[in-house]
């Protein structure tokens, strides 16, 4: 029963890996696809190491697959919080169809 | 001329019958390794990773990259998760554990240097 | 003292977890690892005394902020797969300023990791001494006020994590 339960949380897992990778091709500027992946490619992954702690059960692997889903809930936001801000002062523009940019704006403003 | 719906269309009915192949055609038996479950999703892994690094090469600018390589780093954390699934060695899930710190050392170090600041702040 | 007995806790466990099952030879050894790290990260942790943070009521508050970021969560990734898989791309992008009032550092890095992973929005940068974050939006719908400098999912994480470091 586990293990089915297991399985399909697995494949959800791989669906929103995908789509945040099409996401990453798709999207027109660097903001855009930071979005769509950070969250689809975070999710998905968090999905496969639930997948593998149902299969599992409480071992050994099972509990390092639950903490290294907690390393990544914590970390991947900050990676992606920082890559924004990155490129942001690296001069990235933002795309053609932004409709306000009270960042660009302020930028000189902070620090 | 085709209108660039459709051809969208298309293409995601495309990448989707792509998908469906490979979860679910039978292999010839020389192949035996990815008839089960657990080598298919492998295999999607692997799409996705080429998708992402389709994006480091054709990215316009560096920070472009920046988040592939991002990307590809948090999705190696699955392909151990599905590699200790699949071959039953439970320390593969310990490089994912490592793998994840690691990529988000080197990401922030990115980030730093694309903000062109110095390391030791 | 109090502090670092409590975060010498907090690794040990963590080292517990990573060498399951417990035996005899990890435990001494985490003792050692746990100890060293608990004094490597000491400064890192400045802030609250212990009593304010061993407060139960903080932990169930807590256990309702996982439950409600679970949710959001869910959903965010519902409505991006929905805008990277239709035809036509229905985005409106832009940055918006966002007015906040908490104060601590595990506060606003709390609110802007939530605020990452919520539909449609991700945080790009914090002014500390103004209070306030600007947000990355994917859609901007026309009703909204750009200068209001106030966002639903902001307000609903704040009311929380007031509660949960303030």
């Amino acid at each position: 029963m586990n293990e089915k339960i297991g399985m399909v949380v697995i494949v959800l897992g791989l669906a929103f890996d995908f789509f945040g990778c099409v996401g990453l091709i798709r999207f027109p500027d660097v903001y855009n696809r930071l979005q769509a992946s950070a969250k689809c490619v975070t999710l998905g992954t968090c999905g496969i190491l639930l997948g593998l702690f149902l299969f599992k059960g409480f071992s050994g692997a099972g509990i390092k697959a639950l903490l290294c889903m907690v390393f990544i809930l914590l970390t991947a936001p900050v990676s992606a919080h920082a890559l924004a801000r990155a490129a942001y002062r690296s001069g990235v523009k933002p795309w053609g169809g932004t409709v306000v940019d009270h960042y660009g704006e302020d930028l000189e403003n902070i620090k | 001329m085709i209108p660039g719906r459709v051809r969208w269309f298309i293409g995601l009915v495309a990448s989707f019958a792509v998908l469906a192949l490979i979860l679910f055609l039978p292999l010839p038996s020389m192949l035996k390794w990815q008839s089960g479950f657990l080598g298919r999703a492998f295999l999607w892994l692997l799409v996705c990773a080429i998708l992402c690094l389709a994006r480091v090469v054709r990215g316009p600018t560096a920070p472009d990259r920046s988040v592939a390589i991002d990307m590809l780093g948090i999705l190696i954390v699955g392909f151990c998760a599905i590699l200790s699934l699949s071959t039953g060695r439970d320390w593969y899930i310990d490089i994912g554990i490592a793998w994840a710190l690691q990529s988000f050392i080197g990401v922030m170090a990115l980030a730093k240097y694309l903000e062109g600041r110095d390391f030791d702040e | 003292m109090m502090k670092k007995a409590f975060l010498f806790m907090l690794w040990y466990l963590v080292w517990c977890l990573l060498a399951w099952p417990p035996s005899m030879q990890h435990m001494i050894i985490g003792i050692f690892v746990a100890s060293f790290v608990s004094l490597m990260t000491n400064d890192m942790f400045s802030g609250k005394p212990l009593d304010t943070r061993l407060n139960p009521a903080r932990y169930m508050w807590f256990l309702y902020y996982v439950a409600v970021f679970a949710w959001e969560c869910f959903k965010a990734n519902i409505d991006v797969a929905y805008r990277v898989l239709h035809p036509d791309l229905p985005i409106k992008p832009g940055t918006i300023r966002v007015k906040t009032s908490l104060k601590s550092d595990a506060g606003l890095t709390f609110l802007a990791n939530s605020v990452t992973l919520t539909p449609g929005t991700t945080s790009v940068d914090i002014d500390r001494d103004k209070g306030l974050i600007y947000i990355h939006m994917l859609y901007i719908s026309d009703s909204y006020d750009k200068d209001s400098m106030k966002l639903k999912v902001v307000d609903k994480f704040e009311k929380i994590l007031r509660r949960i470091f303030e």
